[in-house]
């Protein structure tokens, strides 16, 4: 699993959409990819969304995690304006959700895309060009190009009967990119996709990104996460509860391993300075801090107290790690 | 352009997926059994020595079970064809896709009834045309009015597709198919027992025709355009299985398209409403 350098900060600091007020984001909608403000849904008497203020940036890579149940899909579906929210705001490209034209500089994979399975490859990418209002001459430029670029040109006449999960999750990333739009919104884009697949959708969103597109991904594979997002936030109960920045400095919570002889209980216990928690186990010393620069006082302190060290291994909370941490045990659905 | 470019897609389905060609294939065998029918008709007819006037009121009763089939089928292959297409791709978020375009929802749903209507009106024309063409080349009759028939029994499928729209945009496939059939089958009854009463001369038993007709136009249309069809002495006989005893008024033809109208703003308002 890899290790990387991020900073967690839990909801009530996490970052500027805490702080927004009311005015603020109306007097800059337009200063974000996405703004919402308080934003809930109620199916009947269930509350899927309960209280939903995030803000994302233009141009940068989003990642939205969160368990099953915790509102995610509903979330996206009232940014597209496919569900009506029953409070709060929210705003994409600067104009409200439920706008119909800002949908002609969005685009959307569904989770599990699926649509006329009569059409042929080709056929479906030039109908969902003609809907975002693209002229034939530029489709014809379009569709060669986006099929070249998920590896599907081989299949272009083939109808989406024939094709397999991983094919249409292909096809359907490319309808969403047909019209090149600002603010891409990829729910589980990897979902039925083997490793080459996976790697394609991660060159394929960070060319996004690079062309100054806004990604807002949402996937379960957390380790694609961490790879490909800039950001991400983790949303549990429909309510945001901490943001992570992925591109921050190393700066940050640390678990050390290390391995050492003649390691006694008192040296242990004098580990609590630095440590929030310190482990022994035969040679084997594992603890926690909350910062990387204290990590050559702890060598020192170990050497000092007559220790001999033979491993001393800093490793980094994986955003899996961070996401169980957040998200507590699973007590089930 | 959004509506015209759905239109256009369900059409293609319905050309693609050879819903079209299967219909208008089992349109054509029901033709041909139709034309050895009324061949045989003739044949009968010719060696009983008829008079003129009795044999052509007999291949025009013919040609008016001809058109009654015509009818049912039109009626059953619209609500088959168009019942899943909402609520189908709802359920499966097929919708979702095209949803999430830059096109309003009422255009989502006005072309897809414009592609269905075009549909239907291909297959009516073709039967219409098919049942007319066999009873003027084998029977040597033509019914009255068969424009004017034809386009009733358009209305008629067009008031079925529209109230299966409706439904579609707020209950599930098969619920959507009980509904739907289950009006019509409704609307059945009420033109038989309208049509007994004005046999019997019974008053309540009209008024509970007309409330069935007012409940669901479809079978006053359908008996509107037989009347149309008929000739002026099947209409004097006022009782057969395809003669009208009370012929619905030109107010409950308009009554039908106002009915038609309305379904289609319920189907927009609840499609525009209601979460994908």
């Amino acid at each position: 699993m890899s290790r990387r350098s991020g900073r967690l900060q839990q909801s009530r600091d996490a970052g500027e959409f805490t702080r927004l007020t009311r005015e603020e984001h109306l007097d800059q909608p337009g200063s974000f990819a996405i703004q919402t403000l308080n934003l809930r849904k109620v199916f009947g008497t269930k509350v899927a969304v309960s209280n939903l203020s995030l803000t994302v940036r233009r141009g940068e890579i989003f990642g939205f995690l969160g368990p099953n149940g915790a509102g995610k899909s509903t979330s996206i579906k009232m940014l597209l304006g496919l569900v009506k929210p029953s409070s709060g705001q929210a705003f994409v490209l600067g104009v409200p959700s439920d706008d119909v034209e800002v949908r002609g500089k969005m685009g959307f994979l569904p989770e599990d895309f699926r649509f006329y399975t009569w059409l042929t490859a080709s056929e479906l990418l030039r109908l969902h060009g003609r809907l975002c209002g693209m002229a034939a001459a530029r489709l014809r430029e379009r569709v060669p190009a986006l099929l070249d670029l998920v590896g599907l040109t081989p299949h272009r006449g083939k109808r989406l009967r024939d094709f397999s999960k991983g094919m249409l999750q292909r096809i359907g990333l490319a309808q969403a990119l047909i019209h090149e739009p600002e603010l891409i919104f990829l729910d589980e884009p990897t979902s039925g996709l083997d490793p080459m697949g996976r790697r394609l959708v991660r060159d394929v969103i960070r060319a996004q990104r690079d062309r100054g597109a806004t990604v807002f991904l949402n996937s379960h594979i957390l380790s694609e996460i961490e790879i490909t997002c800039d950001r991400v936030v983790f949303i549990k109960e429909g309510e945001v509860v901490a943001s992570h920045d992925l591109r921050a400095s190393p700066d940050g919570e640390v678990c050390l391993v290390a391995r050492a002889r003649n390691l006694s209980a008192e040296t242990v216990a004098g580990l609590s300075q630095w440590s929030t928690s310190a482990r022994l186990d035969g040679e084997r010393l594992t603890l926690a801090t909350h910062s990387t620069s204290v990590l050559p006082d702890i060598l020192r302190y170990l050497v000092a107290s007559g220790s001999d060290v033979f491993e001393f291994t800093p490793e980094r909370l994986s955003l899996e790690d961070l996401f169980l941490k957040i998200m507590g045990e699973d007590r089930g659905l | 352009m959004g509506a015209w470019i759905m239109a256009g897609v369900t059409f293609r389905e319905a050309a693609r997926r050879k819903i079209l060609w299967t219909a208008l294939l089992a349109g054509s065998a029901f033709l041909a059994l139709f034309g050895t029918g009324m061949h045989f008709q003739i044949k009968d007819i010719t060696r009983q020595s008829l008079p003129p006037f009795i044999r052509y009121q007999l291949e025009a009763a013919m040609l008016q079970v001809g058109f009654y089939a015509v009818d049912l089928l039109a009626v059953v292959m619209t609500i088959l064809t168009s019942v899943d297409t909402l609520s189908g791709e709802i359920a499966s978020g097929t919708i979702q896709a095209i949803a999430t375009k830059p096109i309003s929802r009422w255009q989502i749903l006005a072309g897809k009834w414009m592609g269905f209507a075009g549909m239907v009106a291909t297959y009516v024309s073709a039967m219409f045309g098919g049942v007319a063409a066999v009873g003027y080349f084998i029977g040597g009759v033509l019914p009255h009015h068969v424009l004017r028939g034809a386009l009733l029994v358009f209305l008629e499928c067009l008031l079925v597709l529209t109230v299966t729209f409706a439904c579609g945009t707020r209950f599930s496939t098969l619920t959507n198919g009980v509904i739907v059939l289950g009006l019509h089958g409704l609307a059945f009854i009420g033109g038989w027992i309208e049509q007994i009463g004005a046999m019997t001369n019974s008053p309540r038993l009209i008024t509970v025709g007309v409330v069935s007709s007012l409940i669901m136009p479809s079978e006053s249309v359908w008996r509107r355009a037989s009347f149309e069809l008929q000739s002026s002495f099947t209409r004097a006989l006022q009782f057969s299985p395809f003669s009208n005893a009370s012929a619905p008024s030109a107010a409950m033809v308009g009554y039908a398209i106002v009915y038609l109208f309305v379904a289609l703003m319920v189907a927009i308002y609840h499609f525009q409403q209601r979460d994908l």
